[in-house]
């Protein structure tokens, strides 16, 4: 019996496991083995950690380096404290009760933008916030100091949907014994959310934003479709995913490098792995769940 | 959370296929070829053989013209096929921003095309050191080319020509016919005149004086920098004396140039910092702006699109300078896939390109692009011609930043495209961008070390 279950594991596990390894394992493992090489006269040849050395240490690369990470914080940053506290707004507003058979239309509509292409969402703000066709004079994709916001709070708008869902998820499972129980001990509206329900959504919250970090950690496309690979202007929408780009495949008259290319990439893989890391070790372990009885 | 983790796996690989995707998706050409792919490493006997029986062969074309599809496929390959029943052509583009990237991945994997359309200068040299770009030394019609267009395609030391010249294109400026008629202006021929011009119309106030924009931050340098910058560095002369160390950034020729361009930033429109290359072009061919200083590749452009007359006048030149300089960039090249099966045919084809025949036809079918023989040519084009025209009474001069300097990190042209911008966007004084310009030369780029 024991055996005979063991083998099951192993058939069973075996058909993901193999597409698993050929499709994410091997590039992975493939690309960060591509960043201890260099191509000369179209042969690799290994020079360990070079390629890391002149990303971080060059004085040019370097602050194209460091700026894309900061830029990337500074783009993640905006989202976990604009997009996931209006997500939680959305889906506490979806699940008041206050709207009715609205509800669906709503989550329905506010959901849409996520389904919809980047290049669409980016195309459609550009126009609305053009100051030769648009409705807003100041030039906030061309400024340093607003592309990035500006960039961040696009995609904010299109993906708010999905922490609304994650949450809306969450708060339609909390049974309403809990609301009325708290409700006959004299709680308000306010204190039911923050004392009640919220305590039962913190897991959800840790998990919705570790997903957004490693998303905007890996994020491009927007950005690309808007400001194009150079994420003008003077760099100030770079980002890891932009900087790959660049560095991978080059831009305009720049020619791209597959190995220093794979080391950016290698790079952000490490970025995300410490940063789930520490999210693991330090946030995750001390959330607690709740196991509701229904 | 080991779903957080796989997700984290595959976004990260997400990018890298995709980048490697577009090798599969895009290569639609290889598949319907008659010959099938795995061929290649056969002897090529079988594939001469099928070419005597009356099979033709297929040749694919790699190009990123995307937009002269049309032109190819009714013109110049008819004309072509025509002549060679037994060679059969296919053109197959690949979006300008993508083409590089793709071509490289697909020469690597050995699917490319048996033509290559060769960017000039240094990307060309780069696929010709990594032994993708057969070379032509003897190839016949070569001697139809001066050595200003020969050299865009040799390697530096100019022991060695892997493509054959195809066209140019020339920079200049289109105007709004109407609009100077309207506020009563001249053509300006020299700077003081073009300054001059750009305050007459921003006091008239009907029209954006130029249509400009610095989202996209290669028009600085290429249609400006580069448009008006022959007049102040002499051409070739300034050209040449940067390449070879003698000059560096900082000299007054290149400052000049960039204090020149400096002076235009009141003429913008306004919110210019986020308007694209589009949008330009838009404003332009909508007759809300006058000038639009750009180059002959926009000429079909604004055939199609513009609703008003337009006009082209040459760069002006500094006060007292009685020779001109244009910028009539060596752009398209024709190269052999080192990797080809059909080396002969690919040979035969280039040899027509290299003539007056293709030439004639090339211009007048793609107006704005200019073969680069010395023969003569018709081109029955009014804006083309005026173009043309300037290179009886100027000298020609390429990009300044195209030769060998964008073949280190960081590429010169993007340095200095980022940096006019900043003058502009951020009132960055033009020594500093010439200085800033320098220190990213020196840091690689050994004769200026």
């Amino acid at each position: 019996m024991q055996r005979g279950t063991r083998l099951a594991f192993v058939v069973f596990l075996a058909p993901a496991l193999l597409v698993y390894t050929m499709f994410a394992i091997y590039p992975i493992v493939d690309s960060l083995r591509l960043s201890f090489y260099t191509v000369e006269q179209g042969q690799l040849v290994f020079v360990g950690l070079a390629n890391f050395v002149y990303l971080l240490t060059d004085a040019f690369a370097a602050p194209r380096f460091w700026n894309a990470f900061v830029n990337n914080v500074q783009f993640f940053g905006i989202h976990l404290l604009v997009q996931n506290p209006i997500g939680l707004m959305l889906a506490a507003l979806l699940t008041s009760g206050l709207l009715r058979r609205a509800e669906g239309i709503y989550r329905t509509l506010i959901f849409i933008p996520t389904t919809l292409s980047v290049v669409i969402v980016g195309f459609v703000w550009q126009l609305i916030i053009s100051p030769l066709w648009g409705l807003v004079d100041t030039p906030l994709l061309g400024q340093e100091s607003t592309a990035l916001p500006t960039l961040s709070l696009m995609s904010v708008w299109q993906y708010v949907g999905i922490p609304m869902v994650f949450f809306y998820a969450v708060l339609v499972n909390i049974p309403r014994e809990l609301e009325e129980a708290g409700r006959v001990d004299g709680a308000s509206g306010w204190q039911i959310f923050w004392r009640v329900k919220f305590p039962l959504l913190a897991p959800m919250f840790g998990i919705v934003s570790i997903v957004t970090y490693i998303a905007n950690f890996n994020a491009f496309d927007l950005i690309y479709a808007v400001q194009g690979a150079s994420a003008g202007p003077n760099f100030s929408s770079d980002i890891f995913g932009t900087l790959f780009y660049r560095t991978f495949l080059g831009t305009g008259t720049a020619t791209g490098s597959v190995t220093l290319g794979a080391t950016v990439a290698s790079l952000m893989f490490l970025t995300i792995l410490v940063g789930v890391a520490l999210y693991l070790v330090f946030i995750h372990r001390r959330l607690r769940s709740y196991q509701l009885a229904s | 959370m080991r779903r957080t983790r796989t997700l984290a796996l595959c976004m990260t690989l997400g990018l890298l296929v995709a980048a490697c995707q577009t090798e599969v998706e895009e290569d639609p050409g290889a598949m319907t070829e008659e010959e099938p792919e795995d061929a290649e490493d056969t002897e090529d006997a079988p594939d001469d053989e099928a070419a005597e029986d009356g099979d033709a062969v297929t040749l694919s074309i790699e190009s990123w013209r995307s937009d002269d599809v049309a032109q190819w496929e009714e013109e110049i390959i008819p004309a072509f096929e025509d002549e060679h029943p037994d060679i059969q052509l296919e053109f197959n583009p690949t979006a300008p921003t993508e083409y590089d990237g793709a071509l490289s991945s697909r020469l690597e994997g050995g699917t490319a095309g048996d033509i290559i359309t060769c960017r000039s200068f240094d990307r060309s040299r780069d696929l010709h050191e990594r032994g993708f770009l057969e070379e032509i030394d003897d190839l016949d019609g070569l001697e139809n080319f001066d050595e200003f267009a020969l050299q865009a395609w040799q390697t530096s030391e100019g022991d060695a020509q892997f493509c054959v010249p195809l066209a140019a294109v020339i920079h200049g400026n289109y105007y709004n016919a109407e609009a100077f008629d309207e506020v009563g202006l001249e053509i300006p021929e020299t700077n003081d005149e073009f300054l001059d011009v750009l305050e007459q119309l921003q006091e008239d106030g009907t029209y954006t004086p130029l249509a400009w924009g610095t989202a996209d931050d290669w028009i600085a340098t290429s249609t400006a920098f580069d448009l008006f910058g022959p007049n102040f560095w002499d051409g070739e002369d300034g050209r040449q004396a940067l390449l070879a160390g003698d000059k560096p950034y900082t000299d007054d020729d290149f400052v000049q140039a960039w204090e020149f361009l400096d002076q235009w930033q009141p003429y913008f429109p306004d919110g210019y910092e986020s308007v694209s290359y589009e949008d330009t072009q838009q404003l332009f061919a909508l007759g809300q702006a006058a000038i639009m200083p750009a180059g002959s590749w926009e000429i079909s452009l604004f055939e199609d699109i513009a609703e008003v007359e337009v006009d082209v006048f040459r760069p002006t030149t500094p006060e007292g300078q009685d020779q001109c300089y244009i910028n009539d960039h060596p752009d398209m090249g024709l190269g052999m896939n080192a990797d080809t099966d059909h080396p002969e045919e690919v040979e035969t084809f280039l040899e027509w390109a290299a003539g007056q025949e293709f030439g004639e036809l090339y211009a007048n079918a793609v107006p704005g692009f200019f073969p680069l023989g010395d023969y003569e040519v018709d081109v029955d084009n009014e804006l083309a011609n005026e173009f043309v025209s300037w290179r009886d009474e100027c000298e020609s001069t390429a990009r300044l930043n195209f030769e060998d300097l964008t073949a280190g990190d960081p590429s010169i042209e993007e340095e200095a495209s980022r940096l006019t911008v900043q003058m502009w966007n951020q009132d960055l004084p033009p020594e500093e961008v010439a200085e800033e310009v320098q220190q990213a030369l020196e840091s690689w780029y050994e004769p200026h070390q």
